[in-house]
Formats: C-alpha cells, structure tokens, sequence
C-alpha cells in the first residue's frame, strides 16, 4: 500500500515522501516500516504504544487513533504532523 | 579544546586554539532538534552521543565515533517497559554520563519522567535500570507530576571514581539518591537540604537537587546546587550543609549550575538567580556574575568583570556552565539568551564567544588529545 510520509520523517526514508508498504493493521505496517527504516517507528509510536501527540495517521483519509486497526492493500496510508510551537 | 553546545535548535561544536583565543564553530549539527545534553567519552576521546528529541517527533539518541563528523542513531533509544495505556513514556533524555573507567562502552540515561537507562555499547541500546525505574518507593521518590516546566527529571548521574558501584544521582522532585550496588537499590541523601515548598521543610526526600558535583581528588566531597540553596557534603557525613548561607543576602544561594575545580576540592562557582517573588531566574539586579569559592564556601567572591554593568538578565542552566582541565582552569557558560561565554583565567575576566545562538541547554568543555 501507499504510504505518505511527512518531512520530519524523511530523513529516515532517504528524502523520500512516499514508500510502499504491508500489513493487516496500522500495528503491522508501522512494524514493517520500523523493519525498512530502522527508528522511524519509535519517533512516531510511544513505548506504551501510543501514538505521540502531535501525530497523526490517516487511512483513506479518516483519521485513526487505534493501531489495531485493520488494512487492505489498497488502502493509502498518510502519515502527518501537527505541527505547533515556536 | 572542543565545546560542545546543545540547544534547544541542534547542537554546535566550538573547536579553541591552546591559548583557548581563537573557537571555530562546526555545525549545526540536526538543526531543529532539541538537544538536551551532548557529552564525549574521556575514556576514547572519539565518541560522542547526543540527547535529542524534535517538539513533535519522539525522543532518541544520536552517536559519533569520529567526534562529530558522523552520527548515527540509537537501536533502542532509552524506553520505559510495557506498562500499558497509562504507562510511562520518555519524553526525553536530559542528562548522559559515561559510565566508570574500568567499563568503557558503558553509559548512563537520566530522563523525564525520571529513569535511569543504561548502555552497554557506547550508546547504541539502552535498557532501563530496574533499581530505580521498577522501584516500589519510585511514585513516592519522583511523583509524576511533580518537576520542572519541562516536567520532572533524573537530572544528573554522578559515579565515584573509585568504585563503579557507588553512584549518585540527583532528581527534580525527590533530590539526591545514592547507590552502593551500581544502581540494584537507592537510599534518599538529603539530610539538612531544605524543601520550602513542602510542609515539613526538611524532609527525607522530595528536594529540588538542580545539579550535583563530585570532586574528581577528593570523591567523598560532593557539592549541590538545589532550588533552596547551595550545600556540600563529606562522607561518610550524610548531612549537607548550606555553604550558601555565606552568599551575599542580596544575591541569594539560589541557582541551577555548580562547577568545580578539578586540582582543588575546594574551589567551586555558582551563577545565582534571582530565586524571589515569583522567580524570574535571571541575574539578580540585572548584572551577571559568576561566585567562586576558594574555602569550601566559607567565603565567596563575585566574579563579574567582562559581563554587562546593568541590564544583563542572564539565565544560565544547570547544564550550561563547564570547566575544562586547563591550568590556569577554563569556564564556559551558555545563556538561555543563546550567549556562549568563557573565562580563560578561572573567572576573573569573561568574554563573549558567540551570539545569536538559540537557547543554550548544555555546554561541555573537553581536552582533545
């Protein structure tokens, strides 16, 4: 699937804004994601696996809050920032 | 000689000549990350790690073998265990130690909320030190919602010299703790160390230990800055005395750094702030100095010459006023105003290095060999 990911991030994608990737929920494809861009996951998902403040993840562009949530291949994944502060 | 200066922006590197005349600045490096400390290892003199967190991004760990020129992050940055949806999470790392001579590759993670993380490989995982984070006293020890604005820290590991076993560590909301067993239990050590904003004023625990010292010669000295004053302490003595209480009155003992001398247990400096009214934490009167003691603070001696006359409203961090091993002995200081200064003659003259930085968090001063 087709996922977007937002500046802060891209330096753990080599610039890149989009990448591809799998899994039948959110929890998985931020695993895979963790897998291809070593770190990447944990600057996104806290230890208690939740998701940091100021993130959020949008399938098909409703925005989700539970990495439980299911996938389909063809679902696109954007990953953003709220960003706020000085 | 090499600074190294975290800010709340990225970190700088600022390289002197051995006349300590002349710094050329390299960086930034990871502009617009907050970097709470950036520490080299004295053990190999090459490797660095940062502490470093965006405003949005979670917190990690960044390290470099080559003293700066290249970094890569951490595998396993310092994480709480599962604890599950009103678990503890790092918000992020705010003090680093290398950890004793005699383990190289070993450091040591203080956080917000307070934990204490340890590495085994020069930085590259972390994993959390079960004495304290997993300790049934630590709610009581480190209240998570007591602390700082920037929330409640383990603000400063200390290791003994001697003995890699015997450890002390200072906290935002239960003050300084010891170990004797490389971290497996922890006892308060805060006898005769006020607490004014609490009921009982000297309690077990519950200070504001803002930055500790140990002296290098002489580790059974060790010095505190606390929000109530400045203290130290010889063990085997387990009550602190309140050396600030010779501080000129209309100065005040009040403070966040402590910076000791490393040939002479008894010199050491304070920046005061104004720690009245509402405390604004800046110079008190507008006018920025430094006081040095030479007696163990028996007697201070204010140290201004180089710094605005009036209108210099300085708030220097408990991590942002260095020395080096230098003689005559170098000072460094960082400004949250992004003003980096040095003295190059043990505080009686200060000069600017640099300006226009952003908030300066930390300064570390380091010999290169």
């Amino acid at each position: 699937m087709r996922v977007f990911i937002p500046t802060p991030l891209r330096s753990y994608t080599a610039g890149r804004a989009e990448v591809d990737g799998s899994g039948a929920t959110v929890a998985e494809l931020l695993d895979h994601l963790d897998a291809a861009f070593p770190g990447i996951r944990f600057r996104m998902i806290d230890e208690q696996d939740r998701i940091r403040r100021h993130m959020r993840i949008f399938v098909n562009r409703e925005a989700v809050r539970d990495l439980d949530a299911r996938l389909l291949p063809t679902d696109e994944v954007q990953i953003l920032q709220a960003l706020s502060g000085g | 000689m090499i600074l190294m200066v975290g800010t709340r922006k990225g970190a700088w590197l600022y390289e002197g000549d051995l006349a300590r005349k002349t710094w050329s600045v390299e960086g930034p490096h990871f502009l617009g990350h907050i970097v709470n400390h950036l520490v080299l290892d004295p053990r190999d003199g090459q490797t660095m790690v940062m502490a470093a967190k965006t405003g949005h991004l979670g917190p990690t760990i960044f390290r470099s073998a080559d003293r700066g020129r290249n970094w890569t992050e951490a595998t396993r940055p310092p994480a709480f265990s599962k604890e599950g949806q009103q678990g503890r999470a790092v918000s992020h790392t705010f003090w680093l130690t290398p950890g004793h001579r005699s383990e190289p590759g070993v450091w040591w993670a203080g956080t917000s909320p307070p934990g204490l993380f340890r590495s085994a490989d020069g930085g590259a995982t972390w994993d959390g030190v079960a004495g304290w984070n997993e300790n049934p006293m630590l709610p009581k020890w480190a209240p998570p919602d007591a602390g700082t604005p920037d929330g409640p820290l383990l603000a400063e590991i200390v290791i003994d010299p001697r003995a890699a076993a015997h450890m002390y560590i200072a906290t935002s909301a239960g003050g300084v703790f010891e170990s004797l067993d490389q971290a497996a239990s922890w006892r308060p050590l805060n006898k005769g160390v006020e607490a004014n904003f609490l009921p009982d004023p000297y309690p077990e625990y519950g200070q504001d230990a803002h930055a500790i010292a140990l002296h290098p010669l002489r580790p059974d000295r060790l010095y505190q800055q606390n929000h109530c004053g400045i203290y130290r302490i010889d063990r085997p003595s387990d009550t602190w005395e309140r050396i600030g209480r010779n501080m000129p009155a209309d100065v005040g003992d009040i403070g966040f750094p402590i910076v000791l001398h490393p040939r002479d247990a008894d010199t050491a400096w304070v920046f005061p702030m104004d720690g009245s009214t509402v405390w604004p934490r800046t110079s008190p009167g507008g006018r920025p100095a430094a006081y040095r003691t030479r007696d163990g603070g028996a007697t201070w001696e204010r140290q201004d010459r180089g710094f605005p006359r009036e209108q210099g409203w300085f708030t220097v961090k408990r991590q942002a006023f260095a020395a080096d091993a230098c003689d005559p002995l170098g000072l460094y200081l960082g400004t949250t105003g992004g003003e980096l200064w040095m003295s190059g003659d043990e505080g009686k003259m200060w000069r600017q290095v640099a300006t226009h930085l952003p908030e300066i968090y930390s300064v570390v001063a380091a010999t290169l060999g």
